[in-house]
């Protein structure tokens, strides 16, 4: 019998190429990215030296019409609406269904097929269904209103100034609550029968049973949740682009980039870039932390 | 904190064992289901819409009678739309299944080492390898495109196929990870090393025959994201050379853009990953739960 | 068994990956089989642009016959996803052989960038130098040099009206003054059209706000503005942008998601009565069979003729010059010129193709750019350069929701400021 030692260098070296793979990749390319953002370099010729926080410091104090401020404003607005908007209606769903439901499968195919399609193809039919014409000219969901008869509830949806962005984020939470409603059905289902049991069995009602029991376990699905689509809408790009093309009405700083882009001005895009990055990274890395910590703890 | 998710995904199609809890004071079930369904009509509008405009002919679009049906159906518009999809829906093929086999084998390989095969420091290099997943592409998109290049690989869909593979590797060692590490025991490793074999021999004979559901949860991921992606595909490829959503955002996006085509492009763009999700549904779910680091 | 099968299976498909991967051979243009091909990159994708291309290719096809024309054109965004692939092309140093560049300032960037080349040479050699207007060789001229050869000319500050909504509101003749277009909007306005004035997005707003510029300070003081001589924070400034924002009262409010075809279709479908548009409307008004349409000058620009024109490069590092060259000679021989912008709807940026064959507005307008006075359009690079360009259409988006008079003027002056000539 030959028995044999376990040594990690095998491991090591079988891993080894993903890790060089994403050193440089990942933070190879950051650290590039990062540089060039300190670099005075606004066109497709070489840099013309460092010039450390400088970028940084235009896109926030000297950007014309405060352009940047606006952007990070516009994804603001976005990303709340997307997180309640998915966390509210996934939340909905799944105590709809977590107890059983004739026929739950149907519901929660439907309810999660929109997740299969990308962003560029359903932005195609809301674009549509988004039509800011109203009375006689009404399209879309407006033409519903209109049709019957709900004049008031007809809106501008993302052409309004100051609220389209609200409407904008409407695609991405029909695309994304029904993800949401599954990881809270996971959750519910994770959670032990004794229990549930033991609750109803000290009297609690359903509202205590729910309130005092139930919730508390699903903390870490929510928070799951929460930095699922809080990363999806800090990169939200396809959807604004095939809605309602790179304008100043719906700019967000991913959408800013690639016009930064067009104009060849690398450093001012590259900063943009880290930013974003950067408000990904606060809230990110202490859940990675966090998360390897908890586990450990088990 | 268990790596439930890993495990419960591909059972959780089956109907629930009914959660015993309190009866009383429950939601009447004619208003429970008449919120369900009012549910399912909002979710399916725009589906609807989709089907419907894609099969009207041209004097039938218009602002006005948008939400009636077609009063002669016509083809037209979609074999419009095929003209112009046609050739990058064969390449975004030639795109996503690679991509999907070549990260879930990656995908495995780490998530075996990390673990069953440890190596000091395992956590922190997990945890570096999965903040991979959460960047904004933007941040390395700039120095990505010179990168690429200058590494010989082919513009368009080989390029693709390098980047979407590589960003892929965090997500697909996340998910075989936390499966190994619920369906693996230590023993079976034990035992291994007790016959003389090494990681190499473990891996594929012992720990392969068993990893099957791992795999379609990271194939079915992959594919999809693959097959959905519009932002490494904007900045590295082209209508000539690109994949489908490429196509489908010039077809929808002309000057004169023709919505019953664009309808149809967008019904054709989302029905491969569309049958994926119905024939696979129940792993489709898993791939979304795996997802999430930890539920 | 089941296991090594698998197994087998696996190294298959891994095999058969990495032979793609090693073995697809590029798709891109141009880069294949050797260097007969000319790839010819632009974002003609379809209608009359698409036609006007073929045009030349037709032509090229018989004058070059050495050479195989290649079409690289990227389609979707108006232009921008063509941009951005190009820019990443050139940056990586692999051109396309010829690409479609604005004439006028735009140009600038790719000169100052060093990404083309230098014409001036084949000017002479093909006898350019005398074929086209003073005014445009004086445009095109960087430093004593030429590095463009322009295809076609197109003119911006045309005025596009419903003949049968017009009349219905008594409007027999187009006014010629700013004074007399508001009256005239004024009075469709009372005759119950809601939106006399149909308008689009971004660019298609910097055009109106641009012809009533050229009304308000004329054509001296409006190129001055490009050329870094002018004043955008003075007081005539923010009078013009005062009647742009009266001017958008008789706009549709939803121009934020219209582009310029769907305010095109609002003045076919007799919902508006003009539009502000340049002359490839002509094309499109007739290739959708729309007869109905009138014509004239933006009010109160007088005989300025607000000029755009295309025009093609040889990039630095084009794998195939010579056959970029005689592609060039193509694009800039009377040939060439007659039978892309029939296509196209434009008119030839040479003075000496026959008038005959060309429709009506195009030799009107052909006419018009031999003795008009003439200036050049931001929004399609003649005036400014892309970063200027970006920032003036961020500015004017921003206005078409707030309507904020001192914040536009004081953007559009910090943009001239930051990006104009005078910064460099």
């Amino acid at each position: 019998m030959r028995h044999r030692k376990r040594t990690w260098i095998p491991g090591l070296l079988l891993i080894s190429p993903s890790l060089i793979l994403l050193a440089v990749f990942v933070y190879g390319l950051i650290g590039w990215t990062v540089d060039l953002s300190m670099q005075d370099r606004h066109n497709a010729r070489p840099s013309k030296g460092f010039v450390g926080l400088d970028n940084y410091d235009k896109l926030f104090n000297h950007d014309i019409n405060d352009r940047f401020t606006h952007s990070l404003l516009n994804l603001l607005v976005f990303t709340v609406v997307f997180i309640v908007g998915t966390i509210v209606l996934g939340l909905l769903w799944s105590l709809l269904l977590e107890r059983g439901a004739r026929a739950e499968g149907f519901f929660r195919t439907v309810y999660l097929f929109p997740m299969a399609v990308s962003f560029v193809a359903s932005g195609v039919v809301w674009r549509w269904l988004m039509n800011p014409g109203q009375g006689e000219n009404a399209g879309g969901i407006n033409a519903i209103f209109e049709g019957l008869g709900l004049h008031f509830l007809e809106g501008p949806w993302w052409t309004d100034p100051d609220w389209g962005m609200a409407a904008m984020a409407m695609p991405a939470v029909w695309q994304l609550s029904g993800y949401v409603m599954a990881l809270f059905l996971a959750g519910f289902r994770g959670i032990p029968d004794e229990l549930r049991e033991a609750a109803v069995v000290d009297g609690a009602t359903t509202f205590q049973l729910y309130r005092r029991v139930l919730f508390p376990q699903l903390t870490p699905t929510i928070l799951s949740a929460l930095i699922i689509t809080g990363h999806m809408s800090m990169k939200m790009f396809d959807l604004i682009m095939s809605v309602s093309g790179a304008q100043w009405l719906t700019e967000v700083p991913a959408v800013y980039v690639w016009q930064t882009l067009l104009t060849r001005d690398y450093a001012k895009a590259a900063a943009i870039s880290v930013f974003l990055l950067l408000v990904v990274a606060v809230v990110v890395v202490p859940y990675l932390i966090h998360v390897n910590r908890s586990e450990k703890r088990s | 904190m268990t790596t439930q998710t890993m495990t419960a995904p591909p059972r959780s199609d089956q109907a629930p064992a009914p959660a015993p809890g309190p009866r009383r004071r429950r939601l009447p079930n004619v208003v429970r289901y008449a919120v369900l369904l009012l549910f399912v009509l909002i979710v399916l509008m725009p589906l609807y819409v989709l089907v419907v405009t894609s099969f009207k002919s041209g004097r039938e679009i218009g602002v006005n009678g948008q939400w009636t049906l077609p009063e002669t159906w016509t083809f037209a518009s979609w074999e419009k739309a095929w003209l112009s999809l046609g050739p990058s829906f064969g390449r975004t093929f030639q795109l996503a299944i690679p991509v999907a086999l070549l990260s879930s084998i990656i995908g495995a390989a780490n998530g075996f080492v990390l673990a069953r095969w440890r190596f000091p420091g395992a956590d922190v290099v997990f945890t570096l390898i999965l903040f991979g997943m959460f960047i904004p592409y933007q941040a390395v998109m700039i120095p990505l495109r010179e990168v690429v290049l200058w590494l010989g690989v082919a513009p368009g869909i080989p390029t693709l196929i390098f980047v979407h593979t590589v960003y892929g590797i965090p997500i697909c060692t996340l998910i075989f990870r936390n499966y190994y590490a619920t369906v693996v025991p230590e023993e079976l490793i034990e035992a291994g090393m007790m016959d003389g074999a090494g990681l190499l021999r473990t891996f594929r004979s012992l720990i392969l025959p068993i990893s099957i559901p791992g795999f379609v949860v990271t194939v079915i991921w992959q594919f999809t994201s693959a097959w959905n992606d519009y932002l490494f595909a904007i900045f590295m490829s082209n209508t000539r050379n690109g994949p489908i959503t490429i196509a489908l955002n010039a077809l929808a996006g002309a000057q004169s853009p023709d919505y019953a085509a664009s309808m149809a492009g967008a019904l054709i763009t989302s029905l491969p990953t569309l049958l994926v999700y119905i024939l696979l549904g129940r792993w489709f779910i898993g791939g979304l739960m795996a997802g999430s680091v930890k539920s | 068994m089941r296991l090594s099968r698998r197994m087998a299976v696996a190294a298959v498909a891994f095999g058969t990956l990495m032979a793609t991967v090693a073995c697809t051979s590029t798709d891109e243009p141009g880069t294949g089989t050797g260097t007969k091909e000319v790839e010819v990159f632009t974002w003609w994708a379809d209608g009359g642009e698409k036609a006007g291309l073929t045009g030349l290719e037709t032509v090229f096809g018989t004058e070059c016959k050495d050479f195989k024309f290649v079409n690289g054109a990227v389609a979707g965004g108006a232009g921008s996803n063509a941009k951005q692939v190009l820019a990443s092309r050139l940056q990586q140093g692999t051109p396309p052989d010829t690409f479609q560049a604005h004439a006028g300032a735009e140009l600038s960037d790719y000169i100052n960038d060093d990404q083309i080349e230098d014409l001036s040479a084949q000017y002479g050699e093909w006898g350019l130098s005398n074929a086209f207007p003073k005014g445009l060789i004086d445009n095109l001229t960087v430093d004593g040099k030429i590095y463009s050869v322009p295809a076609n000319i197109h003119r911006a500050n045309v005025l596009w009206g419903n003949k049968t909504v017009l009349a219905k509101a008594g409007i027999t003749k187009d006014a010629t003054t700013l004074e007399g277009f508001f009256a005239d909007l004024d009075k469709l306005k009372a005759a119950g059209v809601a939106t006399p004035l149909a308008l689009g997005k971004d660019w298609t707003q910097q055009m109106l706000f641009e012809a009533l510029l050229i009304s308000k300070l004329g054509p001296e003081k409006f190129n001055a503005l490009w050329n870094g001589t002018g004043d955008w924070a003075g007081a005539d400034m923010t009078a013009a942008i005062t009647d742009y924002k009266k001017l958008l009262t008789y706009t549709n409010s939803d121009r934020d998601t219209f582009d310029w075809t769907d305010a095109e279709k609002m003045l076919m479908d007799g919902k508006a009565a003009y539009q502000l548009m340049g002359d490839w409307e002509a094309a499109d008004l007739d290739a959708k069979g729309f007869k109905d349409y009138s014509y004239s000058v933006f009010p109160g620009n007088g005989n300025v003729f607000q000029w755009l024109a295309d025009s093609f490069v040889l990039p630095k590092g084009a794998k195939n010059a010579d056959g970029t060259k005689c592609w060039l000679k193509t694009v800039g021989s009377a040939a060439g010129q007659a039978e892309f912008n029939k296509k196209k709807g434009s008119i030839p940026a040479r003075t000496d193709v026959p008038a005959d064959g060309f429709p009506a507005y195009q030799q009107a307008a052909m006419n018009d750019w031999k003795t008009a006075v003439q200036v050049p359009s931001c929004p399609h690079g003649s005036a400014c350069a892309q970063t200027w360009q970006g920032a003036v259409g961020s500015a004017q988006g921003k206005f078409s929701t707030d309507g904020d008079v001192a914040a536009l003027q004081a953007a559009l002056a910090s943009a001239a400021a930051e990006f104009g000539p005078k910064a460099k």
